[in-house]
């Protein structure tokens, strides 16, 4: 593990500590010139906790009284922005490639980095109006502030309004308050759990489908394709993985190939290359 | 280049409005109540109509229900845009023919996904 001391010593102050610990819980670089992120991204938390500078947050941290502030530290710079059926198009692509690979039998899901929840309740939603009950929805993610957000299924008016269909939300959500909350008939088909994917070593099952969008492009080269490699084992026969619109597998790993038959998903490579061959 | 007609009793609000449209590349015309809003139809028929409730001469609901039994061939998208927020207010405007709902304040984001899902941008 990049220790936050090896860091420190390399004579950036706070900036480096701050950025080892990113890198080492999540994998996530920060480049030196965005360096400035750092900054902005932590004044909540610094004001939060009465705190004057990055480096009186640094000592407080590296004094580790304060278990949690660590975590918090790292859920503060991770980008975590999200929104319902985000790249649109795709979701229906999805709603009909999980109807023809699992035919009929239960569907399984998994969506790495669901940060607020938006993502695996998009699914849900399209998924149940497709008439499909059988299906379930593994969401996790490395950052406890996102996956506690998901877990209520809670989201402001800005939010619920961002790519969410009126008609979806007066069917799957209730209002309250100032806020909406997904009703459980949704919240069912949907799993939580933390998971690190670069850490964690297993894979939390089989699926169908893995959705890992807008996560592998904050991750070093090494660290994506030992990512891919671990979905790809992860994938049941017939299994896609679907990435960010602006992500592809091209250039980054052996482990998939894109999918002869869905355009912009892909397969598993022995899969994709024996049926090319065959 | 499409056209969207913002009907509001706010200067400000119809500002903020066409300042973003136009960013968006809509050609945007105004209006401050539902009957000046019929008038701007008769003359050009837009595209898209971003519609407030609460108006003097004629609400929202009122142009609504005059545009959707007046319409022939051209059946504009409607989005009401208000600071009604319920779920009863929601449903009213849903069955009353309007094709989506942005709850006040709004911003670009909002309003853009708002007329991507109409499919107008
Ligand atoms: C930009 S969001 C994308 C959310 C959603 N997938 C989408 O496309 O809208 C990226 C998410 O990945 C999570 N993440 C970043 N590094 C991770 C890691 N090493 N393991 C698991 N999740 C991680 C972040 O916490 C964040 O919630
Ligand atoms: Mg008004």
């Amino acid at each position: 593990m990049l220790s936050a001391a090896k860091a420190a010593g390399a004579g950036q102050g706070a900036t480096a500590v701050l950025a080892a610990l990113l890198e080492a819980r999540t994998g996530q670089q920060i480049a030196q010139d965005r360096a400035w992120r750092l900054d902005t991204a932590l004044k909540p938390l610094l004001r939060e906790r009465g705190m004057e500078s990055l480096d009186q947050l640094v000592r407080e941290l590296l004094l580790g009284q304060d278990h949690q502030l660590g975590d918090r530290i790292v859920d503060a710079l991770l980008n975590q922005e999200s929104s319902f059926f985000r790249d649109a198009p795709t979701f229906d692509l999805l709603g009909e490639a999980l109807g023809e690979i699992t035919a009929g039998r239960r569907a399984r899901i998994w969506s790495a980095g669901c940060s607020t929840g938006q993502e695996p309740l998009s699914l849900a939603m399209l998924l149940a109006e497709r008439g499909a009950d059988a299906f379930e929805i593994l969401a996790t993610d490395v950052s406890e502030g996102a996956l506690a957000r998901a877990k209520a299924g809670r989201f402001t008016q800005f939010e619920i309004q961002r790519g969410l269909p009126i008609r979806r939300m007066m069917r799957w959500f209730d209002a309250d308050g100032a806020d909406w909350v997904a009703k459980p008939e949704l919240m069912r088909y949907v799993s939580f759990r933390r998971i690190n994917m670069v850490a964690d070593q297993q894979p939390p099952g089989r699926f169908d489908l893995v959705m890992c969008r807008n996560l592998l492009m904050y991750l070093a080269a090494d660290q994506r394709q030992a990512v891919l490699g671990r979905i790809a084992a992860a994938l049941r026969p017939g299994g896609l993985l679907v990435l960010g619109a602006g992500e592809t597998v091209i250039g980054q790993t052996n482990a998939f190939a894109p999918s002869p038959r869905w355009r912009g998903l892909y397969e598993a490579a022995e899969r994709a290359g024996g049926r090319a061959a065959a | 280049m499409k056209t969207c007609l913002v009907v509001d009793d706010s200067k400000v609000i119809r500002k903020v409005a066409r300042h973003i449209l136009e960013a968006l590349n809509f050609s945007v015309s105004e209006a401050g109540d539902g009957r000046e809003a019929l008038e701007r139809c008769r003359e050009a028929q837009p595209d898209v109509i971003l519609l407030d409730w609460n108006m003097p001469v004629m609400s929202g609901m009122d142009f609504l229900r005059a545009l959707r039994a007046s319409e022939g061939g051209w059946k504009p998208k409607v989005v009401f845009c208000t600071t009604e927020n319920g779920m009863a207010y929601i449903r009213a405007a849903i069955e009353a023919g309007a094709d989506e709902y942005v709850m006040k304040p709004f911003d670009r984001d909002t309003l853009e996904s708002k007329l991507q899902i109409v499919g107008v941008a």
